[in-house]
């Protein structure tokens, strides 16, 4: 991608936990019915879970390329698939990791290195006109530093897709045992 | 359930064999043994009786320990065969079909039976041999990614990569086939694991319980009981309803359940419909039975379905053959739909009240629900809608033009006599394409597990060896493989099986020289431009070549030789026949729903202004 203007999800996006046998082949399954019944997948990140018998695969669905009810069905029918859940992106905290490298000429650099400590990324590998920097963070704050540093002009970006839980429930009295809510 | 019919409860598996069995593993539990006789003895304890298949490189070790065991195992000529063999013996008996063949080609040869299987739901079991394990991989002699290749046309496929887990791996390819919707899978043995001069081949014997297979499938739960609530709301419907109709799919069959499905309609009354999947279901014979629906169905079927205000779709998967063009299908209905499959609810009409379960359990339900409610005697007056029904019947029956005398055979007069003096428990199986639609509109079927065809995938070749199959499943039958001649000759070798194996089948072939159907399309629809569509008469002479496989051949070309023939074929029972009758190449199927159009745009008589 030549510049951070990244193309969004159009029409918005579902965001599918899909709990499978961790077994050779299970990934292509997942990835053969989507293609047979043209679905598309946006991304998709997979590794095993604390049961290493088992992996979660996160998939992030296009939503205007099949109902989603359609989807969960026929993927459920597979025979190594444990459980769904559809993560409303509302309801859930969702991270993706960016490595990006850009062009940073000495008069840009403090500037590229302010920008990345505000957004709280971290700068891995230094060149003589280059920086990578990395960001683990929600999707969309990966999207804005990716159009703030691309007036620098960007070399290379890669993105991880991303994983996903679902937010915590706290309860609405203050001072009961509630769980932190990291923000973000 | 109390049942005339001997094949409504055919039970899954032999059951005598069940104890012993028990016995038997019990004693043999972890004797060294090897993988190809572990892989056997699995089959045997499955109740497998009967397998089709042919042998090869990398499954050479298995057909070893085949000599010695109780399988019958039925030779064929193409692997393609073996597939619809299995396809054939499970749908004539309920049990699954068993197919076994070598690896690469043998295994991207009974691909089309695979993919058949899936889309008509057919519980079959797929043994392909695979190059050993250390050659995965490297492009090996007959190396395919037969896993790969069936992934997405098989209900669950396995590459077993341990001899240990080869007991395991049958039980559970049995257990998914036959349970839930059924379905084929496939398990693919790589030679190292099953030839017993390999150390990679050594396991102790073990045979998992029902328990075990369970939890090895953490995955796997089918719904078979019927939610409760939306029973109910199922009966509140019904009730309500002026102008229901029972929309029969395949499911009805897989569920055993045509006897269930009786006890509704009769207490409540209500028409029924039989999809080309479900011909058979219930009785053609019956008042309420209107016959097939769908693109070339008849006239009643289309059109009550249309205008029903209810339509209670049993096991049915509003196919786009039976609904034509969506938008305009059955527009005032609304839908109770049971299916074992949750994906098929909500996967092409939305229905007002989805049920998950087995269609025997749920319908049986239905009926305790109706009676226990009073509510079968609540049912509105549908005086109207059933005249209103039975005046379609009076006036657009099936009906062709005879032939004049010197013309060629009409197909739909062959088709009658074939059904009037054959035994009325005949199987039928079919290929595809204009015979398969007149077999099904001519005959009466009147029990349920007696028509054979491909629906789904609409496979060409499919009637010769799925009668073959039949046959071996139901040797107390008489089975009639109803053929064209482009079908016939994709698959007729497997005529030799037939004659070698001593499965008398009998063949009416419906020579009419073309690809018909395509044919039929090209006239109606593509300006009478007729592209490579003509196979001939003559070449190759059926006759002679059926002759040449073993069978006893009769030529029929005129209207009186026609019953002689057929009378013939169903005295001789220690034989193949067939039959070649010479029909006439411009018959067309009627009625239709041409393609994209709605079901309101029935053509019922050739000429009818589009």
């Amino acid at each position: 991608m030549s510049a951070g203007v990244r193309a969004g999800l159009p029409g918005g996006h579902h965001v599918l936990s899909v709990h499978v046998e961790n077994k050779a082949g299970v990934l292509a399954r997942v990835a053969n019915l989507f293609a047979r019944r043209g679905y598309n997948i946006y991304s998709l990140a997979v590794a095993p879970t604390d049961d290493p018998n088992f992996s979660r695969i996160t998939i992030v669905v296009d939503a205007d390329s099949a109902p989603l009810e359609q989807i969960v069905k026929q993927l459920n029918k597979l025979i190594n698939v444990i459980k769904i859940s559809e993560l409303d992106p509302r309801d859930s905290v969702e991270r993706e990791l960016m490595l990006l490298t850009v062009n940073a000429a000495a008069s840009a650099r403090s500037q590229i290195i302010e920008l990345v400590d505000v957004f709280d990324g971290r700068i891995i590998d230094v060149g003589h006109d280059e920086l990578t920097i990395s960001l683990a963070d929600a999707p969309e704050r990966l999207d804005d530093l990716e159009v703030l540093l691309s007036p620098y002009g960007i070399v290379s970006v890669q993105r991880t897709g991303r994983v996903a839980l679902p937010r915590l429930e706290r309860s609405s009295t203050p001072g009961s045992a509630g769980h932190l809510r990291v923000a973000g | 359930m109390a049942t005339n019919d001997p094949t409504e409860e055919m039970p899954a598996r032999a059951a005598n064999d069940a104890p012993l069995a028990e016995r038997r593993t019990v004693a043999e539990h972890r004797v060294p043994t090897d993988g190809g006789a572990a892989l056997i003895r699995s089959l045997e304890l499955e109740g497998v009786e009967v397998m089709f298949g042919l042998p090869g490189g990398a499954i050479l070790p298995v057909y070893d320990p085949i000599i010695d065991s109780s399988i019958r195992h039925v030779l064929v000529r193409h692997e393609q065969g073996a597939g619809h063999m299995a396809e054939g013996y499970a749908q004539a008996t309920g049990r699954p079909g068993v197919a076994m063949v070598t690896s690469g080609p043998a295994a991207t040869n009974i691909v089309t039976p695979l993919c058949d299987a899936y889309m008509d739901s057919i519980p079959m079991v797929v043994i392909t041999g695979q190059v050993p394990t250390t050659a995965i991989g490297t492009d090996a002699f007959q190396e395919c990614d037969t896993v790969g290749i069936t992934r997405s046309i098989t209900k669950h496929n396995e590459l077993v990569t341990r001899a240990q887990d080869i007991p395991m791996a049958i039980r559970q390819a049995f257990h998914i086939a036959t349970t839930g919707r059924p379905g084929p899978v496939l398990v693919d043995i790589p030679k190292d694991i099953v030839d017993p001069k390999h150390p990679n081949s050594k396991l102790e014997w073990y045979w998992p319980t029902d328990e075990e297979v369970a939890a090895s499938l953490p995955g796997y739960k089918p719904t078979i009981k019927g939610h409760p609530k939306q029973i109910k709301e199922a009966a509140a419907l019904i009730t309500a309803a002026t102008r229901p109709v029972l929309y029969v799919g395949g499911g009805i069959l897989k569920a055993r359940a045509a006897e269930t499905l009786r006890e509704l309609a009769e207490l409540t009354g209500i028409p029924v419909v039989t999809t080309l999947m479900a011909r058979g279901a219930f009785p053609d014979d019956h008042p309420l039975c209107l016959g097939m629906p769908g693109m070339h169905g008849n006239y009643t079927a289309i059109t009550a379905m249309q205008q029903s205000d209810l339509l209670i779709a049993l096991g049915s998967r509003f196919d786009d053959r039976v609904t034509g063009r969506l938008d305009g299908f059955a527009p005032d209905a609304k839908i109770i739909h049971v299916d074992i499959d949750p994906a098929e609810l909500g996967k092409v009409r939305r229905p007002d009240v989805p049920i998950v379960g087995d269609c025997r359990l749920v319908i049986e339900e239905l009926v305790r629900v109706l009676k226990e409610s009073g509510a079968a005697e609540r049912q509105p007056d549908r005086l109207a809608w059933k005249q209103q029904v039975s005046g379609w019947q009076e006036k657009y029956p099936l009906t062709y033009e005879p032939s004049l005398p010197g013309d060629r055979l009409k197909p739909q007069f062959v088709l009658e006599q074939l059904r009037d003096l054959s035994p009325e428990d005949s199987i039928v199986t079919s290929g595809v394409g204009q015979h398969q639609m007149w077999a099904s509109q001519y005959w009466k079927f009147r029990h349920p597990y007696t028509w054979i065809n491909s629906g789904g995938l609409g496979t060409m070749g499919f009637s010769i060896p799925a009668a073959i199959g039949a046959k071996v499943g139901r040797p107390d039958r008489t089975v009639w493989c109803v053929d064209g001649d482009g079908c016939f000759q994709m698959t007729a070798q497997e005529l030799v099986t037939a004659s070698v194996e001593r499965i008398p089948i009998k063949v009416a072939l419906l020579n009419n020289s073309y690809l018909g159907m395509v044919r039929q399309w090209q006239e109606m629809f593509y300006d009478e431009r007729y592209s490579e569509v003509f196979l001939s008469p003559d070449l190759p002479d059926y006759v002679k070549w059926a002759e040449a496989m073993g069978c006893v051949a009769i030529r029929v070309e005129s209207p009186e030789e026609v019953a002689p023939a057929i009378e013939k074929a169903n005295s001789i029972n220690d034989r193949t026949v067939v039959i070649e009758f010479r029909t006439d190449s411009a018959e067309k199927v009627f009625p239709m729903v041409p393609s994209g159009l709605s079901n309101d745009d029935v053509l019922v008589f050739p000429g009818e202004p589009t």
